[in-house]
């Protein structure tokens, strides 16, 4: 795509105005549409986005298109991202906060042909007209790129239209920047009316412009039009806000102004136009302005002029909005070019003042590049401002990553840019963490790197998640040991080995920081989230010890008398031995004659070594019977399998399918020792309308049904013989089975109850006194009447509205109560889902997830295609070892505080987790806050406790210990943070948020927080630099990609395809995963399968679709799906070797699993398949994806740096949002 | 017609029936003033093997408030075709198949053999027989064990076609669904909370398409079994598993607790289930239950053993807590049950109480059986229950369904009630008199639940008035028609028509004398006296008897379980005032005054008075109380026994002795329903209490002395001899106030 757009953007030039902004727009709407709603939100709060969104909005698609519309603005500069990178860079200035969307779109503009179709609709709209010039421009290059495009372009005639017809308008508010930008023929038309519109011409657009854009627009303006000339070369987008110097600006950001405000007189126009206009036009403008600007200022408003025509060329990036404006510039660029040359940046951006508008919003968001791109593309005709552009794009990024990198290359070989901007991608890194010293490098060499970064086009030129996998891999040779405090473990995508030397092992506990700010002021001022990620029944690798067992005796483990920490390698033995003191609370308590131990000449204990609980991070207490419920041993936990038999579980076969596979899976039931049975006793219900349970004793020659139809006061109809010893009472429970599916064959019931099942159950295990756990396989909402009956609340009209959050709350506040019952009982109860419709996850999911459950949902289930799934889901969850019972107390030194958990639990009490059932897999995230200061020489400790019944019956205690260093710089904090940890937070802080505000509030405070860590590290961590250089903290340099994905994800920004289900069951799902699993939810693991090096896994590459090549073979694993994406032109040989077939449309895109073919390359897939399968907790359904196929839509959603089709912006868009959200922050 | 003993026996033997007086005072006022009142007691289903069973339908008056059957005191104009009903006088034209008829070609129903007469109605569809078991699993394994196998062996002697279903309870209750293959189902309810039948229909999925269902005879409108009622053929092997499979309740219970044991829901279901099933459909609902209902609707007495079940002296003081819920929750199950048709049994079998006082009225209501046992393993119960499905000549069960019985009078007198296992069916009509006695108010009667034995005690009331002379000759009638649903499943209607003379009290008051009936009058204030002592406070009935009543009877009566609760549990009271009031007239006679013989070398066995005197050594007496069948050997003739007498080949004669009066009591337990305790003591033995508390105590500690040793034995007791009693008796009636 970026090539196309490129090739679009040159065109576009040639072409001048019409055909950049058709391009663009095309691209942007396309794209954007959707994309750009949810943005908008956020591209709202960015200033540039919304005021270009609101007009471009309106325009675009008109109806929905409000989002569109900003999507197409942002689409728009994304599309001159795409086109050119440089967009980027011309971005930078405003236009870079929509830009970079902008430009996130155009990268998406890869995705463009889908976009296409958006825009067809879309572009109807009137955004077209505005955008129109944009369009145009773009389309012409565009066409080549998608011919989706030209059915925006269809749409953009009516721009053209617009601006013909309505030139006046459209420039009016183009125009007044056009205006003051007379240079452009257009312009002058346009100015008029724009000038009108502004009331005031040149000035008052001005004025306009803030009172419209005001906000981003002018302030970026203002205050960059100070910096401007410094900062303008590093950024053009900080040039350009800053730069948009009024004055020299002032012209075009009057034009962008009135856009804005045209937007309310001309709709169409006025929207598209105003988004592009502003954006563009401050981009566009103000980086001419800032480079050389104020001088420039007045060319802006040449520019203006220009812009309108350019508007389409310029830079195909506001495409749309910018078209307009961008003309003008373009024009005027070019002749300011030179000066702006002489002012270096500022005149390439100039030069691209399509581009440069594009530039200048590239810059402000790391998409610049791309923009860039484009204007670059376009430039071409102008080299010597697109030579400069990139610079500055790369600046901004290079700054960033390597802005030096960028420089050198940027400046001199502009042109090389593009090359360059790719190669910069290892680079980066490097870059990155040089950029933090090297940033303070030049501006002039920042514009160069901006410029490139625009062009980015190369994603290489950010910082590169797989390049920092591989770097940690590289580098975590060693097995790590837990012994040194405050050091961060390898990243979770490294395979390393633990070493628990006093500290709990990275699989247990991982923290957000290892090096935590002495003071509630630092931890405040730095934003960095202080939490850890518990998972605290992990499963260890075969080579890893799981943790020993202590017995303490008859007292029970020793713990500290005051606050009840647990003995652990923190407590310090004084007197000789004969007391200790808490390393939490500094208590001194008595040792117990039974458990004293001499000390040796360094103060430990003789026996130190001996004992885990005084040298290991992790271990378990036998507890006593003081710490079981009721002061009685508690009895062997029992499985309660619940089966919905209704005519839809039937008949899509799932009571079949569980029935069968339970007669064998019962052999399998969790237990500590596998010479032995389990003592795991197991039950059996039925259920639609009425609860079937069913008596198996094993004195029965034939189970017993007894129904129970009095649903609205539920009880249990037996005890002796519903829970049964598998082994006693086989052969009735294989009868059973094998009857259930004909008893209920010909069912006619729909009908389907929810809250009595599990009520049924909770009764069950009250009734046998014990804990345990409920599987429920159930299709449908259940609306039978009874308690917990649900009405289909789905309502798609309340997404994004102040209501939407009701959806995720629970429909009714039984399931609340119940789950409450259930905790106090033990009782944990698992969901399989098998909906054909909505069932209201939300919902049904409150029980599962309170009480530490998991919830599995087969969507149209179908016994032949997702059997597998189903069954290896079932076999896991049925096997895996659990705890019941559990309560998790997390204690910590004396200066921090547990505050907040997240998870899948119950709190009845601020500081007691509770889990009626607590397996491997469940994380809980704790965060930390102080409530005093913290010594740098005791550093931060902290012992999670968890008491809980194993799975044989036993009452135990885990004790994991952690300690983490502690500073009183603020450098220590960013170097020891660990951004897979902090986003596993974000996540669930973000999803919990979810429940209680609007989505929007949610994502804006999410980016609010990342942007002020970075702003915090920008200010006091990084060396002096130019303000417009993006610097990131070596461990966070990837914060912003991540952060894009979890804002991506279908549950802050769903696709219109996304069901409310669907992202209910996400919202719960990913509030208790772990680090892992949630680092591969939001930046999937995507392979190229074309050729294996012996042994090892061929190195991922990154979510992007321009990643993928046409040849190639890849695996995309997302921790719940598995996609096998083929290119279109594969070869025969590797098609042959993996389906059997030579020929890739015989490809049977059904496949859920590859044929078993005897070849090496064959059997190595299989074997990564399984692999991958292996290490995840829920088995993912392979998907053969055909590219070009329809079903490309779904996988492309999980490219995640690419835009998203729901209107995620891209990677490089995002960077540069960031950026502008920093620098604003900065300023 | 010979003597009126004669008289009064072959009019029991034709029709059933047994008056107080056979000649009835004229007038109100005489009637009035001869304290026992016009009364009759009758059996409907009185056996008579000899009644052609008619194969048409009964002609009625056409007079739509009289509505009397033809009989054969009815004047007949053979000519004109004519008849006369002879309680309204309204004249009849004869239906058309009569047209042949004339003096010698009369039909039955105008022979005057044919007093008594059955009909056998052909309309309608043949309904099966409907066995629904409500089995209590709350008990110890050797109880349940035997309950199992009696409810097992009763299926043998059901009918093929006979449905039954099963309903079990113990802390739940269970409704089985029979005839599943495979797996066994059935559909559990909490034992605690009560449903009505349309829940209960929901909750079974019982909804049928009732909207095409008419009311009238097809065939096809009612399915005639579903899930839970299954015809005894269709599923007898499957039933005979579930039932051999039927545990004991196992919810555990607790040390100091009673099981839980929800009974009173389990009937409600069982009646509700049948309600929405087989309304208007003869149906008897077989509850065995192990002990008290302790949770939920219906429950008796708390779970906490510390707590006993009420005693009379905690209902005198208003102590039982549970009693007046309880009683009502049954009540309103016995009406919906009559309502219906549906019979409910009752087969208690613990040591303790088990609340019939409380569910009375079930049985009482519905003409059920209740039956009180100290365990389901004693032939008691066994062989009680077995004989519930005994079978007549013709091979139908000696039981009806679903009968209603309507009383028919001549003007001069009207029905003032009815005192039996009957409900009102509220029919007023030109015969109700106002005045009520027992159940009244009404000239129908339902009976759900009849035996040949069932005898109803009616009531009557002479309404002429003095001045208004009755001519001379002329005859009281009273017309009984009974409609029932047979065994067979066929409805028949019985028609029993009588009548009596007229006579003028103060002119032939000695014909009237003569014609009393001792026997049958001393059962009928007998029955009224355990009326009134049912409904009103125990000593005022008793003043009110002793002011009524006299002779021989009244003094045993006074001293009978019936009235006198002292000794007895409520629960006891219960039952054996339902026997009293559902047997016939020999029966109950045993009931009231025990029969006593004696067994002695002296000469062949000989009735002898029930009196202490007659407590000799060198005797064996045999007591038949009705309840129970008691040997009691003398002093004697106990040491010869234990001395191995009878095993020696010299003394066979002994033996013989020993004998005989074992025979005679197994003939008694034999044909008698329900069967009697059987009790063999000897002098001393401890059960022999039965024996002494029976008898009169014409010798006492008090008086011993005064009377002499030689005979009798001495009973310990403060209660008056029949001597006292009949001394104070005259003194009363020689007194002023009669």
């Amino acid at each position: 795509m970026n090539v196309n757009q490129h090739t679009p953007m040159a065109s576009p030039y040639g072409q001048p105005q019409p055909g950049y902004g058709q391009p663009g727009f095309a691209p942007v709407d396309g794209g954007y549409p959707a994309p750009y709603a949810p943005y908008n939100g956020p591209a709202s709060a960015y200033q540039p986005g919304p005021p270009p969104q609101g007009p471009a909005r309106g325009p675009p698609t008109s109806g929905a298109p409000s989002a569109p519309q900003q999507y197409s603005q942002y689409s728009h500069s994304q599309g001159d991202m795409q086109n050119g990178p440089p967009p980027m860079t011309q971005a930078p200035p405003r236009p870079a906060a929509s830009q970079p969307y902008n430009q996130g779109a155009v990268n998406l503009s890869g995705p463009q042909p889908s976009y296409p179709q958006h825009y067809g609709p879309q572009p109807s709209m009137q955004q077209v007209t505005n955008q129109m010039t944009g369009m145009q421009i773009t389309s012409g290059p565009p066409t080549p790129a998608g011919p989706g495009y030209d059915p925006p372009h269809s749409s953009q005639p009516p721009v053209n239209t617009a601006y013909s017809a309505a030139p006046p308008h459209s420039y009016t508010q183009a125009p007044p920047p056009a205006s003051s930008a007379p240079t452009q023929p257009p312009a002058p038309s346009g100015p008029p009316a724009s000038q009108q519109y502004y009331g005031g011409p040149p000035p008052p657009s001005q004025q306009p412009f803030n009172s419209s854009l005001p906000p981003t627009s002018q302030q970026q303006f203002t205050s960059h039009a100070p910096p401007l000339p410094s900062s303008q070369q590093t950024f053009p987008p900080s040039s350009y806000s800053g730069p948009a110097p009024t004055p020299s600006h002032a012209p075009a950001p009057p034009v962008s102004q009135p856009q804005q405000s045209f937007p309310p007189t001309q709709p169409p126009f006025s929207s598209a136009p105003p988004p592009n206009s502003h954006p563009a036009f401050v981009s566009g403008p103000p980086p001419p302005a800032q480079g050389s600007f104020q001088p420039r200022a007045p060319p802006p408003s040449s520019q203006p002029g220009s812009f309108p025509p350019h508007g389409s060329s310029p830079i195909s990036m506001p495409s749309g909005q910018y078209s307009g404006p961008m003309p003008p510039q373009q024009q005027p660029p070019p002749s300011q070019l030179p000066p702006y040359h002489s002012g270096a940046p500022p005149p390439r951006v100039q030069m691209p003042p399509t581009s440069m508008a594009q530039n200048n919003h590239l810059p402000p968001g790391p998409q610049g590049p791309p923009g860039p791109p484009g204007s670059m593309q376009q430039p071409p005709p102008q080299p010597g401002i697109q030579g400069g552009y990139p610079p500055q794009q790369n600046g901004a990024f290079g700054q960033v990553r390597g802005p030096q990198p960028g420089y050198a290359g940027p400046y001199p070989g502009q042109p090389n840019y593009g090359a360059p901007a790719p190669a910069p991608a290892p680079a980066p890194a490097a870059q990155k963490r040089l950029d933090p010293d090297s940033i303070p490098s030049p501006q002039a060499s920042d514009m160069p790197a901006v410029q490139k970064s625009r062009h980015r086009i190369d994603p290489d030129a950010i910082p590169s998640p797989i390049q920092v996998i591989e770097d940690d891999k590289a580098k975590s040779t060693e097995p790590f040991a837990t012994g040194v405090r405050g050091q961060a473990p390898p990243l979770v995508t490294t395979n390393f080995q633990v070493k628990d030397q006093g500290n709990a092992s990275p699989r247990f506990v991982r923290c957000t920081a290892y090096n935590m700010p002495c003071t509630a002021d630092m931890a405040k001022q730095s934003q960095v989230p202080l939490a850890a990620v518990i998972k605290p029944l992990a499963t260890l690798p075969p080579d890893e010890t799981p943790p020993y067992l202590v017995d303490h005796g008859e007292g029970g483990p020793i713990r500290c008398n005051r606050c009840k920490a647990y003995m652990c390698p923190y407590m310090q033995f004084i007197e000789g031995g004969r007391r200790f003191q808490c390393g939490f609370c500094s208590c001194v308590t008595e040792v117990p004659p039974h458990y004293f131990q001499h000390l040796d000449h360094t103060g430990k204990r003789v026996d130190c070594y001996d004992r885990p609980e005084l040298s290991l991070g992790s271990y378990e207490f036998l507890a006593t019977v003081d710490y079981c419920k009721n002061n009685k041993i508690p009895q062997p936990p029992a499985y309660i399998f619940l089966i919905d038999v209704s005519y839809n579980a039937v008949k899509s076969g799932m009571v079949n399918i569980v029935c069968q596979e339970l007669k064998t899976l019962l052999d399998y039931l969790p237990r500590e020792n596998p010479e032995m049975d389990s003592v795991v006793r197991v039950g059996f219900v039925t259920y639609n309308k009425v609860l079937h349970f069913y008596n198996v004793k094993s004195s029965l020659a034939q189970p017993q049904m007894l129904v129970v139809s009095d649903v609205s006061d539920m009880f249990v109809p037996l005890l002796d013989g519903f829970l049964v010893n598998v082994n006693e009472s086989r052969l009735v429970i294989e009868s059973l089975l094998d009857q259930i599916p004909e008893m209920f064959a010909e069912t006619r019931e729909t009908e389907t109850v929810f809250g009595p099942v599990i009520q049924a159950g909770l009764e069950a295990l009250k009734a046998a006194d014990c804990s345990g756990k409920l599987f429920v396989f159930h299709t449908s909402l259940p609306i039978a009447e009874a308690p917990g009956k649900l009405k289909n609340r789905e309502d798609k009209k309340l997404i994004g509205t102040d209501k939407e959050k009701s959806l995720f709350q629970s429909q009714v506040g039984f399931y609340n109560t119940l789950a409450k019952e259930c905790v106090a009982q033990g009782c944990c109860v698992d969901l399989f889902l098998f909906p054909n419709q909505y069932v209201d996850v939300a919902t049904l999911g409150v029980v599962p997830v309170s009480t530490g459950g998991s919830v599995y949902k087969y969507t149209y289930f179908q016994a032949l295609s997702d059997k597998e799934r189903f069954l290896n889901d079932l076999r896991r969850d049925v096997q895996k070892l659990v705890g019941f019972d559990a309560v998790m107390r997390v204690r910590t030194s004396t200066g921090i505080r547990a505050t907040d958990f997240f998870g899948s639990f119950f709190m009845s009490n601020t500081t007691d987790v509770e889990l009626a059932g607590l397996d491997c897999d469940k994380a809980v995230t704790v965060e930390f806050k102080h409530d005093d200061k913290l010594s740098e020489e005791t550093g931060a400790l902290m012992q999670c406790a968890v008491l809980y019944t194993s799975c044989s019956g036993q009452r135990r205690l885990r004790v994991h210990n952690m300690a983490v260093n502690c500073c009183s710089q603020l450098a220590d904090l960013y170097r020891n943070c660990e951004t897979d940890t902090i986003i596993n937070f974000f996540s669930k802080y973000a999803f919990r948020g979810l429940l209680n505000n609007p989505t929007k509030a949610v994502r804006d405070t999410l980016i609010n927080q990342c942007a002020q860590i970075l702003a915090c590290y920008r200010k006091n961590c990084a060396s002096p630099s130019s303000a417009g250089q993006l610097i990131l903290p070596e461990c966070m340099k990837l914060l912003p990609v991540y952060l894009n994905c979890v804002l991506k994800s279908d549950v802050l920004m769903p696709g219109a395809d996304v069901s409310l289900d669907d992202r209910a069951y996400l919202r719960q799902l990913i509030g208790c995963m772990d680090v892992p699993e949630s680092h591969v939810f939001f930046y999937p693991r995507l392979l190229p399968l074309t050729k294996f090096e012996s042994g090892s896994l061929p190195v991922a590459v990154r979510d992007s679709e321009e990643r993928l090549s046409k040849g190639g073979v890849y695996l995309l694993e997302t921790g719940l799906h598995l996609f096998l994406w083929v290119g279109a032109s594969a070869q025969q040989e590797l098609l042959l070797n993996i389906f059997g077939t030579p020929s890739f449309s015989q490809i049977d895109p059904s496949l859920t699993s590859l044929p078993v073919l005897d070849n090496p390359f064959s059997q190595r897939m299989r074997e990564i398949i399984e692999s991958f399968r292996a290490q995840r907790s829920r088995y993912m359904k392979l998907m053969v994806v055909k590219q070009e196929d329809k079903s490309e839509l779904i996988f492309r959603h999980f490219l995640v740096e690419d835009k998203s089709a729901s209107g995620g912006a891209s990677y490089v868009d995002f960077l540069c949002h960031m950026h502008k959200e920093i620098r604003q922050l900065l300023s | 017609m010979a003597t009126f003993p004669e008289y009064i026996t072959q009019n029991e033997e034709r029709d059933g029936v047994r008056f107080s007086w056979n000649v009835w005072p004229s007038s109100r006022l005489e009637a009035t003033r001869m304290v026992v009142p016009v009364s009759s007691l009758f059996t409907p289903l009185s056996e008579r093997p000899d009644l052609p069973p008619i194969q048409y339908e009964p002609v009625l008056c056409s007079r739509a408030t009289c509505r009397a059957v033809l009989n054969p005191l009815c004047q007949v104009d053979y000519r004109a075709k004519l008849w006369a009903c002879n309680f309204c006088y309204q004249r009849n034209q004869f239906p058309p198949s009569y047209a042949g008829i004339s003096e010698v070609n009369q039909p039955a129903e105008l022979l005057p053999q044919f007093s008594t007469i059955e009909y056998v109605v052909q309309r309608g569809p043949q309904m099966p027989l409907v066995f629904l078991y409500v089995v209590d699993t709350c008990m110890e394994d050797e109880d349940l064990q035997a309950l199992k196998e009696s409810l097992q062996m009763s299926l043998s002697l059901l009918p093929p076609t006979a449905l039954v279903g099963l309903i079990t309870f113990g802390r739940m209750v269970q409704v089985h669904e029979l005839g599943c293959e495979g797996i066994s189902k059935s559909y559990v309810f909490r034992g605690t909370k009560d449903l009505n039948a349309k829940q209960l229909q929901e909750m079974l999925g019982l909804i049928k398409p009732s909207a095409t269902q008419g009311r009238g005879p097809q065939p096809a409108q009612q399915p005639l079994s579903n899930r839970f009622l299954q015809p005894v053929q269709k599923i007898d092997m499957n039933l005979t598993d579930l039932l051999g499979e039927l545990q004991r309740d196992p919810w555990p219970v607790t040390q100091g607790k009673r099981p839980l044991r929800s009974l009173g829901v389990a009937m409600s279901i069982a009646v509700g289930l049948l309600e929405c099933t087989f309304p208007n459909t003869g149906a008897r609902i077989m509850t065995f239950i192990g002990g008290p209902a302790t949770q939920g609707p219906g429950m008796v007495v708390g779970d906490e053993l510390k707590t006993p079940i009420r005693s009379w002296h905690d209902l005198e003081k208003d102590n039982a807590k549970f009693m007046k819920k309880a009683t009502k929750h049954y009540e309103s199950l016995a009406n919906r049950a009559s309502t219906n048709g549906h019979i409910i049994d009752i087969y208690a079998c613990a040591l303790d109480q088990t609340g019939l006082l409380e569910m009375k009225c079930c049985a009482n209501y519905t003409g059920g059986y209740m039956v009180m046992a100290d365990s389901f393993n004693t032939s008691l119960f066994k062989q009680t229950f077995q004989r519930v499905f005994t079978k007549d000549v013709q091979g139908s069960f000696k039981m009806a369904f679903a009968a209603t019985l309507e009383v028919k009078t001549s003007r001069e007198i009207k029905v003032s009630g009815a005192i039996g296992p009957c409900v009102s069916l509220n029919a007023k009509g030109p015969c109700v008199s106002e005045n009520e006695i027992g159940t009244g108010g009404t000239c129908q009667w339902k009976i759900c639940g009849l035996d040949p034995s069932t005898t109803l005690a009616l009531y009557f009331e002479v309404v002429n008035q003095h001045n208004a002379p009755i001519p001379q000759g002329g005859r009281g009638a009273i017309q009984f028609v009974t409609q029932y649903q047979h065994s067979s499943g066929q409805r028949r209607i019985r028609v029993t028509t009588t009548a009596r003379n007229w006579a003028d009290a103060q002119t032939q008051i000695q014909s009237i004398a003569a014609s009393f009936d001792q026997e049958a009058a001393a059962i009928l204030m007998a029955r009224l006296s355990v009326f009134r002592a049912e409904t009103e406070e125990g000593p005022d009935v008793l003043r009110w008897l002793d002011r009524q009543l006299i002779r021989l009877f009244m003094f045993h009566l006074r001293r009978s379980p019936f009235l006198q609760v002292f000794n007895n549990s409520p629960d006891e009271s219960s039952y054996y005032r339902h026997q009293f009031n559902r047997h016939d007239l020999t029966q109950a006679l045993i009931m009231i005054q025990p029969v006593l013989y004696a067994y002695s070398f002296n000469g062949p066995p000989e009735p002898v008075l029930l009196d202490s005197s007659s407590i000799l050594p060198d005797r064996i007496l045999l007591m038949d109380t009705f309840f129970q069948i008691l040997i009691y050997h003398g002093e004697t003739v106990a040491q010869w026994r234990k001395a191995g007498y009878q095993e020696m080949s010299e003394y066979e004669n002994f033996r013989h002795l020993l004998q005989a009066p074992v025979d005679d009591a197994q003939e008694l337990l034999h044909t008698r329903f329900p069967m009697p305790r059987y009790i063999d003591t000897e002098h001393g033995g401890s059960q022999a209490r039965f024996l002494l508390s029976k008898v009169n105590p014409s010798q006492t500690h008090n008086n011993m002395y005064a009377w002499g040793q030689e005979s009798g034995a001495p009973i310990l007791t403060d209660d008056v001899s029949l001597q006292v009693f009949m001394d104070h008796l005259k003194k009363l009636a020689v007194s002023s106030a009669a």
